[in-house]
């Protein structure tokens, strides 16, 4: 039941980039994709920890930039042959202002 | 409505152009399968671990029958097409059934070569094809103790290895006076020999079998000397012929097999035809590597790509018997035209032998130690010039030592236990179990699937090994014409040259124009796209910085819990009070944890906060310190000798010039990391053979090494030349970093560059052709202009990319 945070623009987030949210329960990467989707994981690599904010966004994925997992920016889950997911966090794109929801949705 | 693709033969050549098809145009067809085997799609070159009882049947398929429904394809499993009728367009199957087809591929594979001898449709003949065969071998080495083996080839010696295993009492008859002849010479044919008798089989050379002998059943192989020998099963395995009796009623053209051209049809263009059936220019296969190839190419014009062409394949192979070690490839026997090198240790039980023709590798041979078997191949397949390493060749890519493997060398007497990637913790066991599990053929496969060789890369080979002594010689080594990555099917020097001669200066431009198959590339294919475009327009193709990888936009280097690392750099390793002190107040300033003195004579901060960064650099900014390029693909740094100005041995000025030669390349981007060094004497304190330009000063003037590397695999320069002034050795330093800079491939180090290339290329186009060497040198300063600025001061006064370095929000 908690609210939606405002986090920032569209426009703050680089194409096929991310930024970080900081919360009191540890980073949030928000992801922008090419075609302006935005999605948003914890900032956390199910492997080992890395900071997925980091990496490089391709299509619907990132790619952890310290051993090369690649994580669906939909579900927070890793790409097969790789197991495992990360939390994942509602997002909406409102006249170009991105809302939060800070409520883990899965992990 | 999806147009109709029927496959004949539902075998390993038929199901991977289906796999590559479905891979390309998943949508296009509506599939439908005959195999006239009751089963899905098995790995028919793991027969023998079968027969050897190293695997069992689950172990071997490839595809289960739930993989055709989940991809929805009809398969009709144990029916025989009986008839294709062109005309009309259908086949029809031994039950009667009667489909459809727009489009068809013909994978109907071999058939086995029976003997025409008295006496070979006994009960107690078989072949060694099908799994039918391996059960009928089975069976009798549970009730029989004599088995005859005819063929002493590769399939035939894995049968009588495979029986003997069960305890049968193994004879191979052999027409020849040598095993494996079209494999092997005929030394090494002798060391294979003499190691099969010591696990215990029989041979009969130069025997040729006149009859089989016997009433109900066989009981003895007679030849045509008169000897005759007792036998309660006759395996048969003297060759293959392609199948190609439903092509011929066909009416398709057939001659060894059923013709196809570089496109894989046949002479009906709605018909293609891959694997062990067909004929290409004249060549039958019988190994998996080449029909691979041709499903690639098949499916490619299936899926109207219409752009490969199948040219033939070159071929390896391996003898899957567990503990004999044995490879060749090409033309191994040579002729007066060819120069061979031979080793020979018949102690440790090792023969090589390389042909050699023009410099190129033609053939080789190895037995007992095959490490390098798959490197020599690769020296064949691309007609690299071996002539600079001839001396080190039969020594193998290793031989100035792999670290991190113990020199081990060959993996089939290895335990499963024994650690093949140090990297990530990968057993020999592992990867065994990947490759039968999950079908896996190439190295990219066991990469992904296991993480092996996926790090720093210097277990290639020996996975490369294992692949190859698992499957057999049947594997698919890495083809030679590789595509960038997954997103595309050109290769590096396909997009190289796009990008230079269409004038194409964005990804997104390079990505249409060269057809890319995803929206925006992969984390592997969109750095090495920013590379190309940067380093070939510089100041007209703009950098992408989503495009680079984190060290390369953040400018610093991630550590494993997300800090960063700073290296400011020391031009050719000086510094000097006021740097020292400005270090150690950034240290104190922002609590950064650790400080080291790193391997290229300068400092680094580990442990920085990402939002430190900017004003970090700041600071050292202000003392005068630039970035050292520690985390880049690009110059990293010019290590130094103090040389003639104070070392009594120093012949020339090396501090000066390595500070000089700093001073011009660093901002430089490379295809990959790029070091170099400078020492003042033949006492190379400054390590300059292992860089990847490397200078050691002489009395009479200054030697210019190229191509080292003292990281994954050690690797010592070769002398490209020697000059005599420090503008030349600089002149020619620069044109080397510009020739590294145009021709390698992203993450390609100079060393296995050069070995790809062959050394003397390099020299002529640097040392020979002045007016190139010239040329180079020029467009490098050009590029410079560029790029020589300081990435640090750019962010920290002038607050370029300031989102990078901050949080898009707090919350509490």
């Amino acid at each position: 039941m908690t609210d939606w945070i405002e986090i920032g623009t569209l426009d703050d987030i680089p194409k096929l980039g991310a930024r970080v949210v900081k919360t009191s329960n540890g980073d949030i990467a928000v992801f922008r994709t090419a075609d302006d989707n935005v999605f948003a994981l914890d900032d956390r690599c199910p492997h080992k920890g890395g900071p997925l904010s980091q990496g490089i966004v391709h299509g619907g994925r990132v790619t952890c930039p310290l051993h090369n997992w690649q994580i669906e920016l939909n579900s927070g889950g890793a790409v097969a042959p790789d197991i495992g997911a990360t939390g994942c966090y509602a997002v909406q794109v409102d006249k170009g202002v991105i809302l939060l929801n800070p409520v883990k949705r899965r992990s | 409505m999806k147009e109709k693709l029927v496959l004949i033969g539902n075998g390993m050549a038929g199901v991977r152009t289906l796999e590559e098809v479905l891979k390309l145009a998943p949508e296009k067809y509506d599939i439908t399968v005959f195999g006239a085997e009751p089963f899905g799609n098995y790995n028919r070159i793991l027969l023998s671990p079968l027969l050897a009882k190293e695997k069992k049947l689950d172990d071997i398929m490839l595809n289960d029958l739930q993989w055709y429904s989940d991809n929805g394809i009809t398969l009709h499993a144990g029916k025989k097409i009986v008839q294709i009728h062109r005309g009309k367009r259908f086949v029809k199957a031994d039950d009667g059934t009667v489909v459809q087809y727009d489009r068809m591929i013909l994978a109907t594979g071999s058939n086995p070569f029976i003997l025409p001898i008295p006496g070979a449709n006994l009960p107690g003949v078989i072949t060694f094809r099908d799994i039918h065969d391996v059960n009928a071998m089975l069976e009798a080495a549970q009730k029989y103790r004599d088995a005859v083996v005819i063929g002493g080839g590769l399939l035939g010696l894995e049968a009588a290895y495979g029986l003997r295993n069960h305890g049968m009492d193994v004879t191979v008859v052999h027409l020849l006076d040598s095993l494996m002849e079209r494999q092997l010479d005929k030394p090494a044919s002798g060391l294979l020999k003499r190691a099969l008798e010591e696990k215990g089989l029989k041979f009969a050379l130069q025997a040729q079998t006149a009859e089989i002998v016997g009433d109900a059943r066989v009981t003895g192989v007679k030849f045509k000397d008169g000897r005759e020998i007792p036998a309660d099963i006759v395996v048969m395995a003297v060759g293959i012929r392609p199948n190609i009796e439903l092509a011929k009623s066909a009416g398709l053209h057939c001659q060894r097999g059923i013709v196809i051209n570089d496109t894989t049809q046949t002479f009906d263009p709605r018909i293609y035809a891959v694997g062990e059936c067909v004929e290409h220019r004249g060549n039958t296969y019988g190994l998996v590597a080449p029909l691979f190839d041709m499903a690639k190419v098949c499916a490619n014009h299936l899926a109207q790509l219409g752009y490969a062409r199948y040219q033939g394949s070159a071929i390896s192979t391996k003898l899957k018997v567990t503990g004999i070690d044995l490879f060749s490839a090409g033309d191994f026997n040579g002729d007066e035209t060819t120069e061979d090198i031979v080793m020979q240790d018949a102690g440790r039980g090792v023969y090589k032998k390389l042909v050699i023709k023009d410099n190129k590798i033609k053939g080789a041979v190895m037995y007992g130690d095959t490490m390098d078997g798959s490197w020599y191949f690769q020296l064949l397949r691309e007609g690299t010039d071996i002539s600079a390493m001839r001396e080190q060749l039969m020594f193998g890519q290793a031989h100035l030592g792999d670290s991190g493997h113990g020199g081990a060398s060959s993996v089939s007497t290895m335990s499963d236990k024994t650690e093949i990637c140090g990297c990530n913790g990968v057993c020999k066991g592992d990867i065994v179990k990947a490759i039968t599990t999950k079908g896996l053929f190439t190295l990219d496969d066991v990469r992904s699937h296991t993480k092996a060789s996926s790090s720093c890369g210097s277990c290639t080979g020996l996975v490369e090994q294992i692949l190859a002594s698992t499957l057999g010689g049947d594997y698919s080594t890495t083809p030679k014409e590789k595509p960038m990555c997954k997103c595309t099917d050109h290769t590096h020097e396909a997009v190289r040259k796009a990008i230079k001669d269409k004038h194409l200066t964005s990804i997104p431009q390079a990505m249409q124009y060269l057809e890319w198959r995803t929206p925006d590339g992969c984390h592997s294919c969109r750095p090495a796209l920013n590379y190309y475009l940067i380093s070939t327009w510089p100041g007209e193709a703009a950098d992408d910085p989503q495009s680079r990888f984190i060290n390369e936009r953040a400018h610093a280097n991630i550590q494993k819990d997300g800090t960063y690392s700073v290296v400011p750099r020391m031009w050719g390793g000086l510094t000097n009070p006021k740097e020292l002190r400005a270090i150690a107040d950034v240290a104190d300033k922002f609590n950064i944890p650790t400080v080291k003195v790193t391997g290229g004579q300068r400092i680094d901060l580990l442990g920085v906060k990402k939002e430190d960064l900017p004003a970090v650099w700041f600071d050292l900014n202000q003392a005068g310190m630039v970035s050292g390029h520690a985390y880049g693909k690009s110059l990293r740094t010019v290590k130094t000798c103090v040389g003639s100005e104070w070392c009594r041995f120093g012949t020339q000025d090396s501090t000066g010039l390595g500070v000089q030669l700093e001073r011009i390349t660093w901002g430089s981007w490379m295809p990959h990391k790029f070091k170099m060094a400078v020492s003042g004497c033949p006492r190379n304190c400054a390590e300059a053979t292992i860089k990847d330009f490397g200078v050691v000063c002489v009395d009479s003037g200054y030697e210019l090494h190229v191509g080292g590397n003292g990281g994954v695999k050690i690797r010592a320069t070769d002398l490209l030349c020697k000059v005599t002034s420090e503008a030349e050795a600089i002149e020619y330093g620069c044109a080397f970093v510009q020739l590294y800079r145009e021709e390698a491939h992203y993450l390609e180090r100079t060393a296995p560059w050069i070995e790809r290339i062959g050394l003397g290329y390099i020299k002529e186009r640097i040392v020979d052709d002045v007016k190139n060497r010239k040329a180079l040198h020029e467009r490098f300063m050009e590029s410079q202009k560029y790029f020589q600025k300081d990435p640090w001061a750019e962010r920290a006064a002038e607050g370029i990319e300031k989102h990078e370095f901050t949080p898009l929000k707090q919350v509490v």
